[in-house]
Protein backbone atom coordinates (compact mmCIF):
# COMPACT_ATOMS: atom_id res chain seq x y z
CA UNK A 1 0.00 0.00 0.00
CA UNK A 2 1.50 3.30 -1.08
CA UNK A 3 1.43 5.96 1.60
CA UNK A 4 1.47 9.64 0.79
CA UNK A 5 4.45 11.53 2.22
CA UNK A 6 3.94 14.88 0.48
CA UNK A 7 0.53 16.35 -0.29
CA UNK A 8 0.19 19.50 -2.34
CA UNK A 9 -3.36 20.76 -2.07
CA UNK A 10 -4.62 23.46 -4.40
CA UNK A 11 -1.38 25.43 -4.14
CA UNK A 12 -0.96 28.68 -6.05
CA UNK A 13 1.75 31.28 -6.01
CA UNK A 14 1.16 34.68 -7.52
CA UNK A 15 3.58 37.54 -7.91
CA UNK A 16 1.29 40.42 -8.78
CA UNK A 17 -0.12 39.51 -12.17
CA UNK A 18 2.22 36.60 -12.68
CA UNK A 19 0.91 33.15 -11.79
CA UNK A 20 4.05 31.21 -10.98
CA UNK A 21 2.07 28.16 -9.85
CA UNK A 22 -1.64 27.59 -10.50
CA UNK A 23 -3.81 25.52 -8.17
CA UNK A 24 -1.38 22.62 -8.11
CA UNK A 25 -2.52 19.27 -6.68
CA UNK A 26 0.02 16.56 -6.21
CA UNK A 27 0.65 13.52 -4.06
CA UNK A 28 4.12 12.04 -3.70
CA UNK A 29 4.42 8.59 -2.17
CA UNK A 30 6.94 7.29 0.29
CA UNK A 31 9.96 5.71 -1.33
CA UNK A 32 9.47 6.87 -4.88
CA UNK A 33 11.71 8.90 -7.13
CA UNK A 34 9.59 11.72 -8.36
CA UNK A 35 10.56 14.36 -10.86
CA UNK A 36 9.25 17.78 -11.76
CA UNK A 37 9.97 18.61 -15.36
CA UNK A 38 9.25 21.64 -17.48
CA UNK A 39 10.84 24.57 -19.25
CA UNK A 40 12.59 27.33 -17.38
CA UNK A 41 9.92 29.42 -15.73
CA UNK A 42 7.40 26.58 -15.71
CA UNK A 43 7.10 26.87 -11.94
CA UNK A 44 9.26 23.92 -10.88
CA UNK A 45 11.58 25.88 -8.62
CA UNK A 46 8.70 27.85 -7.12
CA UNK A 47 6.84 24.64 -6.28
CA UNK A 48 10.07 23.16 -4.94
CA UNK A 49 10.62 26.12 -2.67
CA UNK A 50 7.04 26.06 -1.45
CA UNK A 51 7.40 22.37 -0.60
CA UNK A 52 10.39 23.27 1.58
CA UNK A 53 8.56 26.11 3.27
CA UNK A 54 10.95 28.69 1.76
CA UNK A 55 8.08 30.44 0.00
CA UNK A 56 4.61 30.92 1.35
CA UNK A 57 1.86 29.82 -1.08
CA UNK A 58 -0.70 32.47 -2.02
CA UNK A 59 -3.39 29.80 -1.74
CA UNK A 60 -3.59 26.19 -0.68
CA UNK A 61 -1.38 24.16 1.63
CA UNK A 62 1.42 21.65 1.48
CA UNK A 63 1.75 18.82 3.98
CA UNK A 64 4.85 16.74 4.48
CA UNK A 65 4.33 13.72 6.71
CA UNK A 66 1.03 15.30 7.63
CA UNK A 67 2.60 18.56 8.85
CA UNK A 68 1.99 21.90 7.17
CA UNK A 69 5.32 23.13 5.81
CA UNK A 70 4.58 26.64 7.04
CA UNK A 71 3.53 25.43 10.48
CA UNK A 72 5.43 25.20 13.74
CA UNK A 73 5.62 21.44 13.79
CA UNK A 74 7.53 21.40 10.50
CA UNK A 75 10.89 21.95 12.19
CA UNK A 76 10.99 18.34 13.37
CA UNK A 77 10.15 17.12 9.85
CA UNK A 78 12.91 19.32 8.41
CA UNK A 79 15.57 17.47 10.39
CA UNK A 80 14.96 14.50 8.10
CA UNK A 81 14.82 16.46 4.87
CA UNK A 82 17.84 16.92 2.64
CA UNK A 83 17.96 19.75 0.14
CA UNK A 84 20.35 20.44 -2.68
CA UNK A 85 19.52 23.84 -4.18
CA UNK A 86 20.13 24.63 -7.83
CA UNK A 87 23.63 26.08 -8.29
CA UNK A 88 24.49 25.52 -4.66
CA UNK A 89 27.11 27.90 -3.32
CA UNK A 90 29.00 27.33 -0.11
CA UNK A 91 31.25 29.47 2.02
CA UNK A 92 34.50 29.66 0.09
CA UNK A 93 36.75 29.91 3.12
CA UNK A 94 35.38 26.84 4.89
CA UNK A 95 36.83 23.44 4.10
CA UNK A 96 34.66 20.55 2.95
CA UNK A 97 34.55 19.00 6.39
CA UNK A 98 33.86 22.34 8.09
CA UNK A 99 30.96 22.93 5.72
CA UNK A 100 29.45 19.59 6.67
CA UNK A 101 30.01 20.24 10.36
CA UNK A 102 28.28 23.61 10.17
CA UNK A 103 25.25 22.31 8.30
CA UNK A 104 25.22 19.08 10.29
CA UNK A 105 25.11 20.99 13.58
CA UNK A 106 22.14 23.04 12.40
CA UNK A 107 20.43 19.87 11.27
CA UNK A 108 21.14 18.06 14.51
CA UNK A 109 22.92 15.31 12.58
CA UNK A 110 25.56 12.96 13.93
CA UNK A 111 28.80 14.73 12.96
CA UNK A 112 30.72 11.46 13.06
CA UNK A 113 29.11 10.55 9.74
CA UNK A 114 30.74 13.51 7.95
CA UNK A 115 33.99 11.81 6.87
CA UNK A 116 32.15 8.78 5.52
CA UNK A 117 29.76 11.00 3.57
CA UNK A 118 32.71 12.82 2.03
CA UNK A 119 34.31 9.48 1.27
CA UNK A 120 31.15 8.27 -0.45
CA UNK A 121 31.18 11.40 -2.60
CA UNK A 122 34.87 10.96 -3.44
CA UNK A 123 35.85 14.08 -1.51
CA UNK A 124 37.74 12.62 1.42
CA UNK A 125 41.11 13.76 0.09
CA UNK A 126 39.78 17.29 -0.39
CA UNK A 127 38.08 17.33 3.02
CA UNK A 128 40.57 19.72 4.57
CA UNK A 129 40.86 22.03 1.59
CA UNK A 130 38.85 25.25 1.40
CA UNK A 131 35.83 25.00 -0.89
CA UNK A 132 37.33 27.95 -2.81
CA UNK A 133 39.55 25.48 -4.65
CA UNK A 134 36.81 22.96 -5.49
CA UNK A 135 35.74 22.35 -9.08
CA UNK A 136 32.10 22.69 -10.08
CA UNK A 137 31.65 18.94 -9.90
CA UNK A 138 33.25 18.76 -6.45
CA UNK A 139 30.97 21.49 -5.16
CA UNK A 140 27.99 19.59 -6.48
CA UNK A 141 29.20 16.45 -4.70
CA UNK A 142 29.66 18.43 -1.51
CA UNK A 143 26.14 19.72 -1.99
CA UNK A 144 24.91 16.18 -2.24
CA UNK A 145 26.89 15.16 0.83
CA UNK A 146 25.31 17.92 2.93
CA UNK A 147 21.85 16.92 1.70
CA UNK A 148 22.53 13.42 3.07
CA UNK A 149 23.38 14.64 6.57
CA UNK A 150 21.05 13.37 9.27
CA UNK A 151 19.81 10.32 7.33
CA UNK A 152 17.08 12.13 5.43
CA UNK A 153 13.75 10.49 4.70
CA UNK A 154 13.07 12.93 1.91
CA UNK A 155 15.56 14.42 -0.52
CA UNK A 156 14.86 17.50 -2.62
CA UNK A 157 17.37 17.79 -5.43
CA UNK A 158 17.17 20.77 -7.75
CA UNK A 159 19.09 20.09 -10.97
CA UNK A 160 21.41 17.68 -9.14
CA UNK A 161 23.63 16.62 -12.02
CA UNK A 162 24.74 20.10 -13.04
CA UNK A 163 28.51 20.16 -13.36
CA UNK A 164 28.97 16.38 -13.11
CA UNK A 165 30.81 14.47 -15.83
CA UNK A 166 29.14 11.44 -17.46
CA UNK A 167 30.76 9.00 -15.04
CA UNK A 168 29.71 11.19 -12.14
CA UNK A 169 26.16 11.30 -13.42
CA UNK A 170 25.97 7.53 -13.68
CA UNK A 171 27.38 7.14 -10.16
CA UNK A 172 24.91 9.69 -8.92
CA UNK A 173 21.91 7.84 -10.29
CA UNK A 174 23.22 4.53 -8.98
CA UNK A 175 23.43 6.15 -5.61
CA UNK A 176 19.88 7.45 -5.91
CA UNK A 177 18.65 3.92 -6.58
CA UNK A 178 20.45 2.70 -3.45
CA UNK A 179 18.78 5.41 -1.41
CA UNK A 180 15.44 4.51 -2.88
CA UNK A 181 15.96 0.91 -1.82
CA UNK A 182 16.53 2.19 1.71
CA UNK A 183 13.10 3.82 1.54
CA UNK A 184 14.19 7.41 0.92
CA UNK A 185 11.72 9.51 -1.05
CA UNK A 186 13.47 11.57 -3.71
CA UNK A 187 12.07 14.59 -5.50
CA UNK A 188 14.22 15.99 -8.25
CA UNK A 189 13.94 18.54 -10.97
CA UNK A 190 15.94 18.36 -14.14
CA UNK A 191 16.17 19.80 -17.61
CA UNK A 192 17.91 16.73 -18.85
CA UNK A 193 14.98 14.50 -19.72
CA UNK A 194 17.04 11.84 -21.46
CA UNK A 195 18.97 11.36 -18.21
CA UNK A 196 16.06 10.98 -15.87
CA UNK A 197 13.62 8.95 -17.93
CA UNK A 198 15.21 5.66 -16.88
CA UNK A 199 15.62 6.74 -13.26
CA UNK A 200 12.35 8.14 -12.05
CA UNK A 201 9.17 6.39 -10.97
CA UNK A 202 6.80 9.21 -11.71
CA UNK A 203 6.87 12.61 -13.30
CA UNK A 204 4.88 15.79 -13.00
CA UNK A 205 5.00 17.80 -16.17
CA UNK A 206 4.73 21.54 -15.62
CA UNK A 207 4.07 24.35 -18.03
CA UNK A 208 3.50 28.00 -17.20
CA UNK A 209 2.56 27.24 -13.62
CA UNK A 210 0.20 24.37 -14.43
CA UNK A 211 0.76 20.71 -13.76
CA UNK A 212 -0.21 19.24 -17.13
CA UNK A 213 0.00 15.61 -16.14
CA UNK A 214 1.39 13.23 -13.55
CA UNK A 215 2.41 9.63 -14.07
CA UNK A 216 5.16 7.16 -14.93
CA UNK A 217 6.92 7.43 -18.27
CA UNK A 218 4.89 4.39 -19.41
CA UNK A 219 1.64 6.08 -18.28
CA UNK A 220 2.54 9.19 -20.22
CA UNK A 221 3.34 7.14 -23.32
CA UNK A 222 -0.03 5.48 -23.09
CA UNK A 223 -1.87 8.75 -22.48
CA UNK A 224 -0.28 10.54 -25.40
CA UNK A 225 -0.01 7.57 -27.75
CA UNK A 226 2.84 9.14 -29.66
CA UNK A 227 4.11 7.17 -32.67
CA UNK A 228 7.07 4.89 -32.14
CA UNK A 229 9.79 4.05 -34.60
CA UNK A 230 11.05 0.63 -35.62
CA UNK A 231 14.38 0.55 -37.39
CA UNK A 232 14.87 -2.61 -39.48
CA UNK A 233 18.03 -3.86 -41.19
CA UNK A 234 17.49 -6.27 -44.04
CA UNK A 235 19.02 -8.04 -46.95
CA UNK A 236 18.22 -5.79 -49.99
CA UNK A 237 16.82 -8.86 -51.75
CA UNK A 238 14.14 -9.24 -49.06
CA UNK A 239 12.78 -5.75 -49.70
CA UNK A 240 9.91 -6.81 -51.99
CA UNK A 241 8.89 -9.74 -49.82
CA UNK A 242 8.74 -7.44 -46.84
CA UNK A 243 6.82 -4.76 -48.70
CA UNK A 244 4.30 -7.45 -49.61
CA UNK A 245 4.04 -8.76 -46.07
CA UNK A 246 3.42 -5.31 -44.61
CA UNK A 247 0.90 -4.19 -47.21
CA UNK A 248 -1.91 -4.60 -44.67
CA UNK A 249 -0.50 -1.91 -42.35
CA UNK A 250 -1.92 1.03 -44.23
CA UNK A 251 -1.77 3.36 -41.21
CA UNK A 252 1.94 2.86 -40.76
CA UNK A 253 4.54 4.94 -42.46
CA UNK A 254 7.06 2.73 -44.26
CA UNK A 255 10.27 4.25 -45.45
CA UNK A 256 12.46 1.82 -47.37
CA UNK A 257 16.12 2.59 -47.88
CA UNK A 258 19.05 0.59 -49.24
CA UNK A 259 19.12 -2.39 -46.85
CA UNK A 260 16.97 -0.67 -44.26
CA UNK A 261 13.41 0.13 -43.35
CA UNK A 262 12.06 2.71 -40.94
CA UNK A 263 8.53 2.07 -39.69
CA UNK A 264 6.55 4.73 -37.84
CA UNK A 265 3.47 3.29 -36.16
CA UNK A 266 1.22 3.45 -33.12
CA UNK A 267 1.71 1.38 -29.98
CA UNK A 268 -1.27 -0.78 -30.90
CA UNK A 269 0.38 -1.90 -34.15
CA UNK A 270 3.69 -2.63 -32.53
CA UNK A 271 3.22 -6.30 -31.66
CA UNK A 272 1.59 -7.45 -34.94
CA UNK A 273 4.31 -5.65 -36.86
CA UNK A 274 7.09 -7.18 -34.82
CA UNK A 275 5.66 -10.66 -35.33
CA UNK A 276 5.84 -10.25 -39.10
CA UNK A 277 9.26 -8.61 -39.05
CA UNK A 278 10.72 -11.31 -36.84
CA UNK A 279 9.51 -14.11 -39.09
CA UNK A 280 10.37 -12.59 -42.45
CA UNK A 281 13.48 -14.04 -43.99
CA UNK A 282 16.21 -11.52 -44.72
CA UNK A 283 15.48 -9.26 -41.74
CA UNK A 284 18.77 -9.07 -39.88
CA UNK A 285 18.09 -6.63 -37.04
CA UNK A 286 15.19 -4.83 -35.38
CA UNK A 287 15.47 -1.79 -33.11
CA UNK A 288 12.51 -0.19 -31.40
CA UNK A 289 12.60 3.46 -30.44
CA UNK A 290 9.86 4.25 -27.98
CA UNK A 291 9.00 7.94 -27.75
CA UNK A 292 11.50 9.47 -25.34
CA UNK A 293 10.55 11.57 -22.37
CA UNK A 294 11.58 14.54 -24.44
CA UNK A 295 9.13 13.54 -27.19
CA UNK A 296 6.41 13.12 -24.58
CA UNK A 297 7.26 16.44 -23.04
CA UNK A 298 7.17 18.24 -26.36
CA UNK A 299 3.99 16.37 -27.26
CA UNK A 300 2.29 17.53 -24.09
CA UNK A 301 3.53 21.05 -24.32
CA UNK A 302 2.35 21.45 -27.92
CA UNK A 303 -0.96 19.78 -27.09
CA UNK A 304 -1.36 22.18 -24.19
CA UNK A 305 -0.59 25.04 -26.56
CA UNK A 306 -3.22 23.82 -29.02
CA UNK A 307 -5.91 23.47 -26.38
CA UNK A 308 -5.02 26.91 -25.07
CA UNK A 309 -5.33 28.34 -28.56
CA UNK A 310 -8.71 26.64 -28.96
CA UNK A 311 -9.99 27.97 -25.65
CA UNK A 312 -8.73 31.42 -26.62
CA UNK A 313 -10.77 31.20 -29.83
CA UNK A 314 -13.88 30.20 -27.90
CA UNK B 1 7.66 29.65 17.89
CA UNK B 2 10.04 28.14 20.35
CA UNK B 3 13.55 29.50 20.00
CA UNK B 4 16.39 27.01 19.98
CA UNK B 5 19.46 28.59 21.52
CA UNK B 6 21.67 25.91 20.01
CA UNK B 7 20.80 27.04 16.48
CA UNK B 8 21.47 30.68 17.33
CA UNK B 9 24.83 29.79 18.83
CA UNK B 10 25.87 27.68 15.84
CA UNK B 11 25.27 30.60 13.50
CA UNK B 12 26.86 33.08 15.92
CA UNK B 13 29.92 30.91 16.34
CA UNK B 14 30.45 30.69 12.59
CA UNK B 15 30.08 34.45 12.13
CA UNK B 16 32.52 35.16 14.93
CA UNK B 17 35.16 32.68 13.77
CA UNK B 18 34.79 33.91 10.20
CA UNK B 19 35.78 37.37 11.41
CA UNK B 20 38.71 35.97 13.37
CA UNK B 21 39.91 33.91 10.41
CA UNK B 22 39.68 36.62 7.84
CA UNK B 23 41.59 38.86 10.27
CA UNK B 24 38.77 41.36 10.51
CA UNK B 25 39.02 41.37 14.29
CA UNK B 26 42.78 41.71 14.15
CA UNK B 27 42.66 44.61 11.69
CA UNK B 28 39.96 46.54 13.56
CA UNK B 29 41.66 45.99 16.90
CA UNK B 30 44.91 47.29 15.42
CA UNK B 31 43.13 50.36 14.06
CA UNK B 32 41.60 51.07 17.46
CA UNK B 33 44.89 50.61 19.29
CA UNK B 34 46.78 52.79 16.85
CA UNK B 35 44.32 55.69 16.93
CA UNK B 36 43.75 55.46 20.66
CA UNK B 37 47.48 55.71 21.34
CA UNK B 38 47.88 58.59 18.94
CA UNK B 39 44.97 60.45 20.47
CA UNK B 40 45.94 59.74 24.03
CA UNK B 41 49.37 61.19 23.48
CA UNK B 42 48.75 63.89 20.90
CA UNK B 43 45.03 64.59 21.38
CA UNK B 44 45.69 67.64 23.51
CA UNK B 45 48.33 69.13 21.22
CA UNK B 46 45.80 71.71 20.03
CA UNK B 47 45.94 72.99 23.55
CA UNK B 48 49.69 73.02 23.29
CA UNK B 49 50.32 69.90 25.34
CA UNK B 50 51.83 66.61 24.25
CA UNK B 51 51.60 63.36 26.20
CA UNK B 52 48.88 62.04 28.41
CA UNK B 53 47.28 65.00 30.14
CA UNK B 54 44.04 64.16 31.88
CA UNK B 55 41.50 61.42 31.60
CA UNK B 56 38.80 63.92 30.75
CA UNK B 57 40.64 65.39 27.80
CA UNK B 58 41.66 61.94 26.66
CA UNK B 59 38.11 60.65 26.75
CA UNK B 60 36.86 63.76 25.01
CA UNK B 61 39.33 63.18 22.18
CA UNK B 62 38.53 59.48 22.07
CA UNK B 63 34.83 60.29 21.83
CA UNK B 64 35.51 62.33 18.69
CA UNK B 65 37.48 59.44 17.26
CA UNK B 66 34.98 56.76 18.19
CA UNK B 67 32.04 58.72 16.87
CA UNK B 68 33.49 58.56 13.35
CA UNK B 69 35.17 55.21 13.42
CA UNK B 70 32.85 52.90 15.33
CA UNK B 71 29.64 53.58 13.36
CA UNK B 72 31.52 53.13 10.10
CA UNK B 73 33.11 49.87 11.19
CA UNK B 74 29.81 48.54 12.56
CA UNK B 75 27.91 49.40 9.39
CA UNK B 76 30.55 47.74 7.22
CA UNK B 77 30.53 44.71 9.48
CA UNK B 78 26.82 43.99 9.16
CA UNK B 79 25.58 45.27 5.83
CA UNK B 80 25.89 41.95 4.01
CA UNK B 81 24.73 39.66 6.83
CA UNK B 82 21.54 38.58 5.06
CA UNK B 83 21.81 40.07 1.59
CA UNK B 84 25.21 38.41 1.20
CA UNK B 85 23.74 34.98 1.89
CA UNK B 86 20.86 35.74 -0.42
CA UNK B 87 23.12 36.87 -3.24
CA UNK B 88 25.46 33.93 -2.80
CA UNK B 89 22.52 31.53 -2.94
CA UNK B 90 23.17 30.01 0.47
CA UNK B 91 20.14 31.59 2.16
CA UNK B 92 17.75 28.99 0.75
CA UNK B 93 20.04 26.23 1.91
CA UNK B 94 20.12 27.67 5.43
CA UNK B 95 16.39 28.25 5.64
CA UNK B 96 15.64 24.72 4.46
CA UNK B 97 17.45 23.53 7.58
CA UNK B 98 15.61 23.22 10.89
CA UNK B 99 16.29 26.84 11.81
CA UNK B 100 13.82 29.70 11.98
CA UNK B 101 14.38 33.09 10.44
CA UNK B 102 14.49 34.64 13.89
CA UNK B 103 17.22 32.24 15.01
CA UNK B 104 19.23 32.93 11.88
CA UNK B 105 18.94 36.69 12.34
CA UNK B 106 19.77 36.58 16.05
CA UNK B 107 22.68 34.24 15.40
CA UNK B 108 24.10 36.55 12.78
CA UNK B 109 23.69 39.58 15.02
CA UNK B 110 25.15 37.86 18.03
CA UNK B 111 28.18 36.56 16.14
CA UNK B 112 28.93 39.91 14.53
CA UNK B 113 28.37 41.66 17.88
CA UNK B 114 30.87 39.34 19.50
CA UNK B 115 33.47 40.22 16.86
CA UNK B 116 32.78 43.93 17.29
CA UNK B 117 32.75 43.89 21.08
CA UNK B 118 35.92 41.82 21.13
CA UNK B 119 37.70 44.36 18.89
CA UNK B 120 36.50 47.36 20.90
CA UNK B 121 37.49 45.83 24.21
CA UNK B 122 40.83 44.64 22.88
CA UNK B 123 41.54 47.94 21.11
CA UNK B 124 40.43 50.47 23.68
CA UNK B 125 41.12 48.11 26.54
CA UNK B 126 44.78 47.79 25.57
CA UNK B 127 45.17 51.52 26.01
CA UNK B 128 43.17 51.40 29.23
CA UNK B 129 45.58 48.83 30.65
CA UNK B 130 48.51 50.93 29.53
CA UNK B 131 47.05 54.03 31.20
CA UNK B 132 45.97 52.24 34.33
CA UNK B 133 49.20 52.85 36.23
CA UNK B 134 48.71 56.61 36.06
CA UNK B 135 44.96 56.64 36.70
CA UNK B 136 43.01 56.42 39.91
CA UNK B 137 40.00 54.21 40.30
CA UNK B 138 37.52 56.94 39.46
CA UNK B 139 39.28 57.78 36.23
CA UNK B 140 39.43 54.11 35.31
CA UNK B 141 35.71 53.82 35.93
CA UNK B 142 35.19 56.81 33.67
CA UNK B 143 37.29 55.15 30.98
CA UNK B 144 35.38 51.88 31.41
CA UNK B 145 32.08 53.64 31.02
CA UNK B 146 33.42 55.28 27.84
CA UNK B 147 34.32 51.84 26.46
CA UNK B 148 30.92 50.51 27.44
CA UNK B 149 29.09 53.35 25.70
CA UNK B 150 31.29 52.81 22.64
CA UNK B 151 30.16 49.18 22.60
CA UNK B 152 26.51 50.22 22.85
CA UNK B 153 26.89 52.70 20.00
CA UNK B 154 28.60 50.01 17.91
CA UNK B 155 25.81 47.56 18.62
CA UNK B 156 23.15 50.07 17.61
CA UNK B 157 24.83 50.79 14.28
CA UNK B 158 25.33 47.06 13.79
CA UNK B 159 21.61 46.61 14.34
CA UNK B 160 20.93 49.26 11.69
CA UNK B 161 23.25 47.55 9.24
CA UNK B 162 21.53 44.20 9.77
CA UNK B 163 18.23 45.93 9.00
CA UNK B 164 19.79 47.25 5.78
CA UNK B 165 21.02 43.78 4.91
CA UNK B 166 17.46 42.45 5.19
CA UNK B 167 15.88 45.26 3.17
CA UNK B 168 18.44 45.75 0.40
CA UNK B 169 17.91 44.01 -2.92
CA UNK B 170 21.62 43.45 -3.41
CA UNK B 171 25.00 44.01 -1.78
CA UNK B 172 25.79 47.14 -3.76
CA UNK B 173 22.63 48.84 -2.56
CA UNK B 174 23.31 47.63 0.96
CA UNK B 175 26.83 49.04 1.06
CA UNK B 176 25.69 52.33 -0.50
CA UNK B 177 22.88 52.68 2.02
CA UNK B 178 25.26 51.94 4.87
CA UNK B 179 27.65 54.69 3.82
CA UNK B 180 24.72 57.07 3.34
CA UNK B 181 23.48 56.29 6.86
CA UNK B 182 26.93 56.93 8.23
CA UNK B 183 27.01 60.35 6.56
CA UNK B 184 23.52 61.07 7.81
CA UNK B 185 24.02 60.13 11.45
CA UNK B 186 27.63 61.13 11.92
CA UNK B 187 28.03 64.20 9.73
CA UNK B 188 24.78 65.66 8.45
CA UNK B 189 22.31 65.24 11.30
CA UNK B 190 24.07 67.56 13.75
CA UNK B 191 24.89 70.10 11.09
CA UNK B 192 21.26 70.35 10.00
CA UNK B 193 20.04 70.68 13.59
CA UNK B 194 22.68 73.27 14.33
CA UNK B 195 21.84 75.10 11.11
CA UNK B 196 18.16 75.28 11.99
CA UNK B 197 19.01 76.48 15.46
CA UNK B 198 21.26 79.23 14.12
CA UNK B 199 19.04 80.35 11.22
CA UNK B 200 15.93 80.61 13.41
CA UNK B 201 18.01 82.12 16.20
CA UNK B 202 16.71 79.44 18.52
CA UNK B 203 13.10 80.52 17.92
CA UNK B 204 12.05 77.30 16.26
CA UNK B 205 12.01 73.90 17.83
CA UNK B 206 14.40 74.74 20.63
CA UNK B 207 12.45 72.65 23.10
CA UNK B 208 12.33 69.76 20.71
CA UNK B 209 16.07 69.59 20.11
CA UNK B 210 17.07 67.48 23.06
CA UNK B 211 14.61 64.85 21.89
CA UNK B 212 15.81 65.11 18.32
CA UNK B 213 19.29 64.33 19.58
CA UNK B 214 17.97 61.10 21.04
CA UNK B 215 16.97 60.07 17.52
CA UNK B 216 20.63 59.67 16.65
CA UNK B 217 22.67 56.98 18.41
CA UNK B 218 25.88 58.89 17.71
CA UNK B 219 24.49 61.90 19.56
CA UNK B 220 23.35 59.76 22.47
CA UNK B 221 26.88 58.43 22.67
CA UNK B 222 28.32 61.94 22.69
CA UNK B 223 25.94 63.15 25.38
CA UNK B 224 26.55 60.06 27.50
CA UNK B 225 30.23 60.82 27.57
CA UNK B 226 30.43 64.58 27.50
CA UNK B 227 28.11 65.16 30.42
CA UNK B 228 30.37 63.34 32.75
CA UNK B 229 33.23 65.62 31.84
CA UNK B 230 32.92 69.11 33.22
CA UNK B 231 36.11 70.56 31.82
CA UNK B 232 35.34 69.77 28.24
CA UNK B 233 31.61 70.25 28.03
CA UNK B 234 31.91 73.64 26.46
CA UNK B 235 34.10 72.30 23.67
CA UNK B 236 31.23 70.36 22.21
CA UNK B 237 28.79 72.61 20.49
CA UNK B 238 25.50 70.87 20.10
CA UNK B 239 25.71 68.65 23.14
CA UNK B 240 25.60 71.78 25.25
CA UNK B 241 22.03 72.54 24.19
CA UNK B 242 21.09 69.33 25.89
CA UNK B 243 19.36 70.16 29.18
CA UNK B 244 20.90 68.65 32.26
CA UNK B 245 17.50 67.38 33.33
CA UNK B 246 17.39 65.01 30.38
CA UNK B 247 20.99 63.94 30.75
CA UNK B 248 19.94 61.06 32.91
CA UNK B 249 22.12 58.07 32.10
CA UNK B 250 19.14 55.73 32.49
CA UNK B 251 17.17 57.63 29.90
CA UNK B 252 20.14 57.88 27.57
CA UNK B 253 20.95 54.21 27.90
CA UNK B 254 17.32 53.30 27.39
CA UNK B 255 17.36 55.35 24.18
CA UNK B 256 20.54 53.57 23.11
CA UNK B 257 19.03 50.16 23.83
CA UNK B 258 15.99 50.99 21.80
CA UNK B 259 18.39 51.79 18.96
CA UNK B 260 19.73 48.27 19.31
CA UNK B 261 16.42 46.47 19.63
CA UNK B 262 14.33 48.65 17.31
CA UNK B 263 16.15 48.11 13.99
CA UNK B 264 16.71 44.45 14.83
CA UNK B 265 13.01 43.96 15.52
CA UNK B 266 12.14 45.73 12.31
CA UNK B 267 14.66 43.56 10.47
CA UNK B 268 12.98 40.43 11.79
CA UNK B 269 9.54 41.70 10.87
CA UNK B 270 10.71 42.38 7.31
CA UNK B 271 12.70 39.17 7.06
CA UNK B 272 9.71 37.11 8.09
Amino acid sequence: MKSAIIEVKGVSKRYGEIHAVNAADLVIYKGEIFSLIGHNGAGKSTLFKMMLGLLQPTNGEILIRGKNVNGRAFREVKRRIGYLPENVVFYDHLTGIETLHFIGKLKGADLKTCPSLLDKMGLLKAARRPVRGYSKGMRQRLGFAQALLGEPEILFLDEPTTGLDPAGIREFYQFLQELKEQGVTIILSSHNLAQIQEQVDRIALMKMGDILTVGSVADLRQQLDLPLHIQVRLDPRAKDTLRQALSGFTECELDFGEGSLMVTCTTKQKMPLLTILATTEGVTDIQIQEPSLEDLFLGYVSRGATSQAVSALN
Amino acid sequence: MAIETKQILTIAQKEFWDRIRNRWVLAVTAIFIFFTFVITYFGASQQGVVGFSSIELTIASLVSLAIYLVPLISLILGYDAIVGERERGSLDLLLALPITRLELLLGKYLGLSAALVFSIIAGFGAVGVFLSYQLDLGALAQYASFVLSTILMGLSFLSLSVLISVLAANKTIASGTSIALWFLFVLIYDLVLLGILVVTEGQWGGDLFPFLLLLNPADIFRILNIFGLDQVKTLYGLATVFPKSLANPWLLNAAMFSWIIGPLGLAYWKFK
